[in-house]
């Protein structure tokens, strides 16, 4: 096998993701050529530098899905009760922070096999299904909270806080939980029989379930999953914000979903891409902050976004279209 | 000595249409049975139920005498029951490697898959089943090859796994001569080893030659259950499955 053989291997094999990497490239050059004093500007940077772990958390678990033939909406509003459960045991109750963050990321995951069931036994498309349950949740949360924040300030002083948003030399701490989230999610998406079989449901669940595959399990299993990644993102953006609302994370449920797919994660499923996600996640991260950061208006933010988007899943075409 | 597997009684309806009316099947250990019927008579309906991936209505299942509760199709791989099955029951966009290992991944505890071992496997039975290609490898996209390749990863899945009893639902359909007399010899191994085979052809020569028993369908009932000895020829086999559909009708 000679060195020419194994780099082409490489670039065909990993068309998608090295695509993904090749649109933050381009995005980051154009902020570069339009400006570098900006672009070398701590300030340009730190929006992103908070913004796009959260993505990340989201983002990945939707990939898996995706890949899975499904799609979830509700994360954007699991996004608020998980961090509504945390907070509220931390204001109201009282428990140790670090116990609630547990309870969080339990609560996220029982939205997440609650949205599973429905899917499975329900037999409600997960489109319909997961938009109905992002309504749902967000108006049982406008409701329970009376439309009002909770602020959570005293968390400053527990140790989790640090661990969990401090800085490590200078490095905001998410960034370390969400590439050691990454990490985890590629060996589980490639090298673990959770991935495989997501994999192979998405392509044919009729396959699959010949084949032995608990398919109803594996599916509920991977909505939890994107219930675990909404806990998390929730979580995360308030322990930053050091407040809880009840509108929390809606704007991201559009931002996620482009990320997905301008990442190279095609709609069709039995397909994805965990590193394009991270770089797909990164274009739309820089997007939404950048633009203003540059100086120039946010009025051209979405038509910046939307042109974007449009034009990397234009680009993504070149991979082809489903086998079948 | 207990039959590998046995139905008795199972009856199969979708919606209004039976496909299966009260079914009595063996398979016994070291045979190879035949089973025929005419399009829609209900054989892959048959071995579906028999593996677990359709519920029978009503009826039982008995896997080495033992009764099968909560039969399903993992139980059925566990039992060391593997099925070519007529739609082939690969997924397109995946690898070789990961169809062949499809529900039987090789595995690390906590359900890391060998990723290496499975990739030496593949290859080595891809060169076993012979693909002429020199571009195959084990990461290639099944949905990449021909009709004739992808049936080939279908049953070297299914012979690979040291299976007992292999259930094959017409696996020489999209096959050329070559390839058909290679599943032939398959089988014929198989049976060499002391495994058993659960065969379903549309070409009654192929089905004659290489089972001991055959097992006629028609329309959801089994109308025959004939030795090779009772039969003596293939034409006495088409004569036979003539003369049931004219009773039918
Ligand atoms: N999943 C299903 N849903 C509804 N009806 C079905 C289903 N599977 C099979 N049938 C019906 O059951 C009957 C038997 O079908 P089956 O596929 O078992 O026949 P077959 O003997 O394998 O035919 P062929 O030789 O054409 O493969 C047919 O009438 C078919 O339409
Ligand atoms: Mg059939």
């Amino acid at each position: 096998m000679n060195k020419e053989y194994t780099i082409n291997s490489f670039i065909s094999e990993n068309s998608r993701p090295l695509s993904s990497l090749f649109y933050f490239v381009l995005i980051m050059t154009i902020f570069f050529t339009s400006s570098p004093e900006v672009f070398f500007s701590p300030k340009f940077h730190q929006a992103v530098l908070t913004v796009y772990p959260i993505i990340i958390f989201l983002v990945i678990p939707l990939v898996f899905v995706v890949t899975m033939g499904e799609i979830d909406l509700s994360f954007a509003s699991n996004f608020a009760f998980a961090s509504w459960i945390f907070s509220l045991l931390i204001k109201t109750f009282s428990i140790d922070p670090f116990l609630a963050f547990l309870f969080g990321i339990l609560a996220g995951a029982f939205i997440g096999v609650l949205m599973g069931c429905l899917v499975v036994y329900g037999r409600i498309s997960s489109l319909v299904a997961s938009l109905g349950a992002l309504f749902l949740i967000r108006g049982f949360l406008f409701v329970v909270s009376d439309s009002k924040s909770i602020t959570i300030i005293e968390i400053r002083n527990h140790w989790i806080y640090d661990l969990l948003v401090g800085k490590f030399f200078g490095l905001p701490m998410q960034f370390i939980w969400a590439g050691i989230f990454v990490i985890i999610s590629y060996f589980l998406y490639h090298r673990h029989v959770f991935g495989a079989h997501i994999h192979h449901i998405g392509d044919n669940p009729e396959s699959a379930a010949q084949m032995g595959i608990n398919v109803d399990r594996t599916r509920i299993f991977c909505f939890m999953f994107c219930g675990i990644g909404a806990a998390l993102a929730g979580m995360f953006s308030t322990l930053v914000n050091f407040t809880w609302w009840p509108t929390q994370g809606f704007g991201y449920l559009l931002l996620a979903l482009a990320s997905v797919f301008v990442g190279g994660t095609p709609t069709w499923g039995g397909v994805g891409t965990i590193f394009g996600a991270v770089f797909g996640s990164g274009v739309i991260a820089y997007m939404e902050t950048g633009i203003v950061a540059m100086g120039w208006s946010g009025l051209w933010r979405q038509f910046f976004n939307g042109l974007i988007i449009i034009l990397a899943l234009l680009g993504h075409r070149f991979h082809g279209n489903r086998i079948r | 000595m207990e039959p590998i597997i046995e139905l008795r009684n199972i009856s199969k309806n979708f919606g209004g249409i039976t496909a299966l009316n009260s079914v009595s099947l063996e398979v016994n250990e070291g045979e190879v049975v035949g089973l025929i019927g005419d399009n829609g008579a209900g054989k892959s309906t048959l071995i579906k139920t028999l593996v677990g991936v359709h519920q029978p209505d009503l009826g039982e299942i008995f896997i080495r005498g033992q009764r099968a509760d909560n039969w399903n199709a993992k139980k059925a791989r566990e039992a060391k029951i593997e099925t070519v099955f007529q739609d082939r029951a690969l997924t397109p966009q995946q690898s070789i490697v990961w169809n062949i290992f499809m529900g039987k991944e090789l595995r690390y505890p906590l359900g890391f898959i060998r990723v290496k071992e499975q990739q030496d496997q593949a290859n080595r039975i891809i060169r076993e089943i012979g693909f002429t290609s020199k571009l195959i490898d084990a990461k290639s996209q099944v949905g990449n090859l021909s009709g004739g390749e992808r049936q080939g990863v279908a049953i070297a899945r299914a012979i690979y796994n040291d299976a007992e009893l292999i259930i094959l639902d017409e696996p020489t359909t999209a096959l050329s001569l070559i390839e058909t007399q290679k599943v032939f010899d398959f089988v014929n191994n198989i049976k060499a080893k002391g495994r058993s085979v659960l065969f379903i052809g549309h070409n009654i020569f192929h089905v004659f030659d290489i089972s001991d028993r055959f097992v006629i369908l028609d329309r959801g009932k089994v109308v025959h259950q004939l030795e090779k000895s009772d039969v003596d020829s293939p034409e006495n086999l088409i004569k036979i499955m003539k003369e049931t559909v004219e009773k039918g009708e």
